[in-house]
């Protein structure tokens, strides 16, 4: 039996065109190493800390898959029993979701981002649906007030990512139902509201400062149910989500007797149960009371109506997503700052993490909030602040790093400045090269003197 | 005002009478003029029967006075008192059913007559049955008198356990029995002996005994069933005719039997009752207790740290973390099923309440675990079952603490796993246990409440005002039941805060066309010139007769009684209890503190600064306890029964 009869998918996506310098045909999205860590393990650790051990990985392309199960097969061996799906290119989460629904069996399914960063225990999100007796349950948390606020360096940056995020999404006075969401791109228009679900609310609230954080509970009768009747659905987030909130009281689900019944997998049992319970309601409508207000002022549409809900994380809790260059060096600032529990290393006094093995030349400095992994050489009077540096990088003297990533295998050679950049892996950087706000591809050659800024340097 | 007044043909002696009253105390019109009179009145009226008693509609004529009856209730121990008790009840039977046999009660035998097959088809119990026969006079003088002897075993029982073992429930009862009564109990160890003695002689009496025991032991309920069928058949009807001839030998014969049982009775049933009877209470102020409880509990929660002193030995959470810790915990809990736990989040969370909702839904997800069961290797199913329903009852509990209908409901359940035979195949035992399940939630809370609804629809005239306290299912179905019935009346819905729950209860009878006023309770005194009959829900009936209901029921059935509104108290007979509770102190449940404070109107607390301060001490308790004196009848599902009677129903059950 499943745990507690809730089935995890992970949709690791595949290669991302928006991160495009950063990700390439031998790294896929997944593996992009946040705190030298691909992404993907902090989403599978923290389903292993919930218990959570049978899970489904779906990665878009047959490379991908190949590199992401092997990945998976070396780390987590023994520690959890994971499937990798492989479905075609470009067919969206909802097509990817349609390729392995056949495979679902148990009552609900939660459905976990592989990109997502958090430490919000998907149990919460779970009990929530389970308590509700939900079609689909969604983690929202506060959006991340993007790009450090103390470094002034990725300031041109945020400028032009700050207008185009937003997220409106509508609540019930008791912030658990969802009435209404719009993504980012909708929000230049007017928002068009439902009559019905107004009406039967009485109030909304209405948010921007809430992100999805893609992480859902979904019913699976109910989500295979749209997934084999609305072909033309390509993603969750666009398409199936806007369609179960659209038709919360007028559900077309819900007809069919699939959403009405309560838990249980077996069809008999369930039925069963409805007996008692409506035998019981018959005589005592109270003791049955609904303090749902969408029933309350609606009875007439009890039968038909089905409940979206969300789980709002706590402020406190660390929830970001990796979809955007910006979003990656934050995360990877975060998870080695502010949030350096997810990272799972022990910090030394100075509150950075220097592998044994990493060896620093004289007069060098690695400021607090810096990750240092084995093998890396550092020469004389470095100075490393809040970056992370990966395995087996070789950087010469003189060389300043602030707020950036480097990855693996990268040759830095002396006198070189990075400031605020991604360099992926096997760069080489000639000497006294100057960038800012740069991603620099894998394997590309910076010639040496030069100097970039807010480019994008990749391989032709 | 005055035009809102039912007209006086209501409170007309000839229509009020109807089986409440003992003929005679006619009840005296009611008029606010009247009022000043009336006491003198009534008590001239009563006082051959009683002095204590002012209720014109008590059907019990009330104790000798308030004192042995306190001890009764207290502790049944000393003999002296309990011989009192039981003249009590037998002139209180008697005249209990003269005045029926008297009246005829025509509205009530036709509904209850045609009940009554039903209810003894699937009562368990025999007993049950045998004071349905009440309504047919030749019977019922003898009925009584026969089941008094059976209810003393059950009496002393408990003071057996609280006297020798000092058990956790019921601590302030139990010390002050010891303080207060040295040499009683010692007096009665003694007479116990002796009388156990002589006991053991007379054949009859001796088979008494074992049925006694047995009953008191709450085990071998169906082969008591069987010897009570025999017993009830031929036996009893000789015997019991003897006594009502000769009360006098039938005076001391009970003791003995009582005592001897008693003792006999007293060493097994401690070790039973550790065994059997759910968790004892916990002892919140108790630290180091708490702490051991902190190791083992699922989820680690904050308790409240200001509480008020009195209550400190009851759980009590910050409120609002519980439940994210607990969804937070939702794929670590290995051992409660999904059913099981979302039950529990339901609790919770508020979304489940009332004893019977709360109870079925239990029962439905005791019975979704027991079909995903599956018996491990090398373990009985009988054993492991039984470790695996504790499992989830702990859970439930750290959840929210149980209603006593969800303790009775357990312990049925256990109890019905714990005699399945070792040779049933666990298919077979699967579904036997979950059959008993249906038929308990079938039997027990819902055909129980269609038989409770028919009884208190005799109680409806046109014309009435009835009242009724915050949200009861039952009393809901009655005044549903009734308005379709096309009895006129009108309804007040008394309400209070925090939870307003009689909101719902509005909003249901007015969408049905019902009359209904809505006022809240602190304008209980106002409200109850104009009332007739008030009707009120119970969580729990306890032995002694008390009603452990929702907080604020004790103050409307006081307020009732001061106007001599008779109270009609509803409850199913799987909520009855034997334990003794004198106040509603020594148990009871806390709500969330600030639940009070909020005010609908102020966004912000008026107590808004001061929540810091260690001199506030927030207090929002859940239950409280009526006592007997304020309640005129119970409605069963075994018909309608005097507080006084209780005690045969709560040893029956």
């Amino acid at each position: 039996m499943t745990r507690m009869d809730f089935e995890v998918v992970v949709l690791a996506g595949g290669a991302s065109s928006n991160l495009s310098p950063l990700v390439s045909q031998e790294l896929p999205k997944a593996l992009l190493p946040v705190a030298n860590r691909p992404v993907l393990s902090y989403v599978l650790e923290l389903l292993e800390g919930s218990n959570l051990k049978d899970l489904i990985v779906v990665v878009e392309g047959e490379d991908a898959a190949q590199l992401v199960g092997g990945w998976i097969s070396g780390a987590y061996a023994d520690r959890l029993h994971v499937e990798v799906a492989a479905v075609p290119e470009g067919v969206g989460t909802a097509g990817a979701l349609r390729s392995i629904s056949s495979y679902l069996t148990a009552n609900d399914v939660l459905i976990v981002s592989g990109d997502l960063v958090t430490d919000v225990p998907p149990g919460a999100i779970a009990a929530t649906h389970r308590r509700h007796g939900a079609v689909v349950t969604t983690l929202l948390c506060s959006s991340p007030v993007s790009g450090p606020s103390d470094s002034g360096t990725s300031g041109g940056k945020e400028k032009a990512k700050k207008p185009v995020r937003h997220n409106i999404i509508g609540l019930d006075p008791t912030r658990q139902y969802l009435l209404h969401m719009a993504t980012g791109a909708e929000v230049e228009k007017d928002i068009r509201l439902q009559k019905r679900i107004l009406q039967a609310v009485g109030q909304m609230e209405i948010r921007a400062d809430l992100m999805d954080a893609h992480l859902y509970a979904f019913k699976r009768t109910v989500l295979q149910d749209i997934l084999d009747q609305k072909d033309k659905f390509q993603s969750i987030r666009q398409d199936i989500l806007p369609y179960l909130i659209r038709t919360q009281l007028s559900s077309e689900v819900s007809g069919n007797g699939l959403v009405s019944s309560e838990s249980g997998s077996n069809k008999s049992a369930v039925q069963d149960e409805l007996r008692w319970l409506s035998q019981h309601r018959e005589i005592a409508p109270s003791t049955f009371q609904d303090s749902q207000p969408l029933s309350l002022k609606s009875q007439r549409d009890d039968q038909r109506s089905h409940k979206c809900c969300v789980y709002i994380a706590n402020e406190s809790k660390y929830c970001a997503r990796l979809n955007s260059i910006q979003a990656f060096s934050d995360i990877n600032r975060d998870v080695i700052g502010e949030a350096s529990h997810l990272s799972g290393y022990s910090f030394s006094a100075q509150n950075n993490i220097i592998h044994p093995s990493a060896e620093l030349g004289s007069k060098t400095t690695v400021g607090p909030q810096c990750m240092l992994a084995e093998g890396s050489k550092l020469g004389d009077k470095c100075s490393v602040k809040r970056s992370v540096i990966g395995r087996h990088c070789r950087i010469g003297s003189n060389v300043k790093i602030v707020n950036s990533v480097v990855m693996n295998h990268v040759t830095i050679d002396d006198g070189c400045s990075i400031q605020g950049s991604v360099i992926c892996s096997n760069v080489q950087l000639q000497e006294r090269v100057v960038l800012k706000d740069c991603q620099v591809g894998a394997g590309y050659i910076v010639t040496s003197g030069s100097e970039h800024k807010s480019e994008s340097l990749a391989r032709k | 005002m005055e035009p809102r007044r039912p007209p006086r043909t209501v409170s007309d002696p000839k229509v009020r009478q109807v089986g409440f009253v003992t003929p005679a105390a006619a009840p005296p019109a009611r008029t606010v003029s009247d009022t000043a009179a009336m006491p003198a009145a009534g008590a001239s009226q009563e006082l051959p029967l009683s002095g204590s008693s002012l209720s014109p509609v008590m059907i019990p004529p009330p104790r000798h006075d308030g004192l042995s009856a306190r001890v009764t209730a207290l502790l049944p121990v000393p003999i002296a008192a309990t011989a009192l008790r039981l003249d009590n009840l037998q002139i209180r039977v008697g005249s209990y059913n003269q005045s029926e046999v008297l009246l005829g009660t025509p509205p009530m035998t036709s509904p209850s007559s045609r009940i009554e097959d039903a209810v003894s088809e699937f009562s368990d119990d025999v007993s049950a049955s045998s004071l349905y026969g009440r309504t047919e006079p030749d019977k019922v003088g003898t009925a009584f008198p026969g089941r008094s002897g059976d209810l003393m075993p059950a009496k002393s029982v408990v003071a057996g356990g609280s006297i020798g073992s000092h058990t956790p429930e019921n601590p302030p009862t139990a010390s002050l029995v010891v303080k207060a009564l040295p040499g009683i109990t010692e007096k009665k160890r003694g007479m116990l002996e002796k009388q156990h003695d002589e006991a053991a002689a007379p054949k009859p009496l001796k088979e008494k005994t074992t049925k006694a025991e047995r009953r008191a032991l709450q085990e071998a309920q169906r082969a008591a069933k069987s010897a009570a069928k025999e017993g009830g058949g031929a036996d009893p009807t000789n015997t019991k005719k003897d006594k009502v001839v000769k009360p006098t030998p039938q005076k001391k014969d009970v003791p003995e039997v009582a005592a001897s049982s008693g003792k006999k009775v007293d060493r097994p049933l401690e070790k039973e009752r550790k065994k059997e009877v759910l968790p004892l209470r916990m002892q919140f102020d108790d630290k180091h207790k708490v702490e051991k409880v902190k190791q083992r509990a699922i989820v680690n929660q904050r308790e409240a740290k200001s509480r008020v002193e009195f209550f400190q030995r009851l759980p009590q959470y910050v409120h609002g973390t519980q439940l994210q810790e607990l969804e937070a915990k939702f794929f670590q809990l290995d051992a409660v099923h999904p059913s099981v736990y979302k039950v529990g989040l339901h609790h919770l969370s508020g979304k489940i309440t009332g004893g019977n909702a709360r109870c079925i839904a239990m029962l439905l997800a005791f019975k979704e675990a027991i079909k995903d069961y599956s018996t491990p290797p090398e373990k009985a199913l009988v054993r492991d079952l039984n470790a695996k329903i504790s499992g989830f009852v702990s859970f439930l509990i750290e959840c929210r603490p149980l209603s006593i209908s969800m303790g009775n409901a357990i312990k049925f359940l256990k109890n019905r796993i714990a005699k399945l035979p070792l040779s049933m195949s666990e298919l077979d035992a699967k579904a036997s246990i979950q059959s008993d399940i249906d038929r308990f939630i079938n039997q027990k809370i819902i055909i129980a409440d269609k038989v409770i609804v028919r009884h208190a629809f005799a109680k409806i005239r046109d014309g009435d005002v009835l009242l009724t306290y915050g949200l009861s299912s039952v009393v809901e179905m009655i005044l549903v039941y009734a308005h379709e019935h096309k009895k006129k009346f009108r309804i007040v819905i008394v309400d209070s805060r925090p939870k307003h729950e009689g909101q719902i209860l509005l909003r249901r009878l007015v969408a049905k066309g019902l009359n209904c006023t809505y006022t809240h309770i602190n304008a209980i005194s106002y409200i109850m010139h104009e009332v007739t009959r008030v009707f009120l829900g119970a969580a729990s009936v306890l032995s002694n007769g008390t009603v452990y209901s929702r907080v604020g029921t004790a103050c409307v059935a006081m307020v009732a009684k001061a106007y001599r509104v008779p109270v009609l108290i509803c409850c199913e007979a799987y909520k009855f209890h034997e334990r003794v509770q004198l106040d509603s102190i020594c148990f009871n449940e806390l709500g969330d503190p600030d639940a009070i404070l909020k005010v609908p109107t102020h966004v912000e607390s008026y107590l808004y600064g001061c929540m810091d301060n260690d001199n506030l001490q927030l207090l929002n308790l859940n239950y409280d306890a009526t006592p007997s004196d304020y309640v005129s009848m119970i409605i069963t599902d075994y018909g309608m029964v005097s507080c006084n009677q209780l005690l045969i129903y709560c040893s029956v059950f």
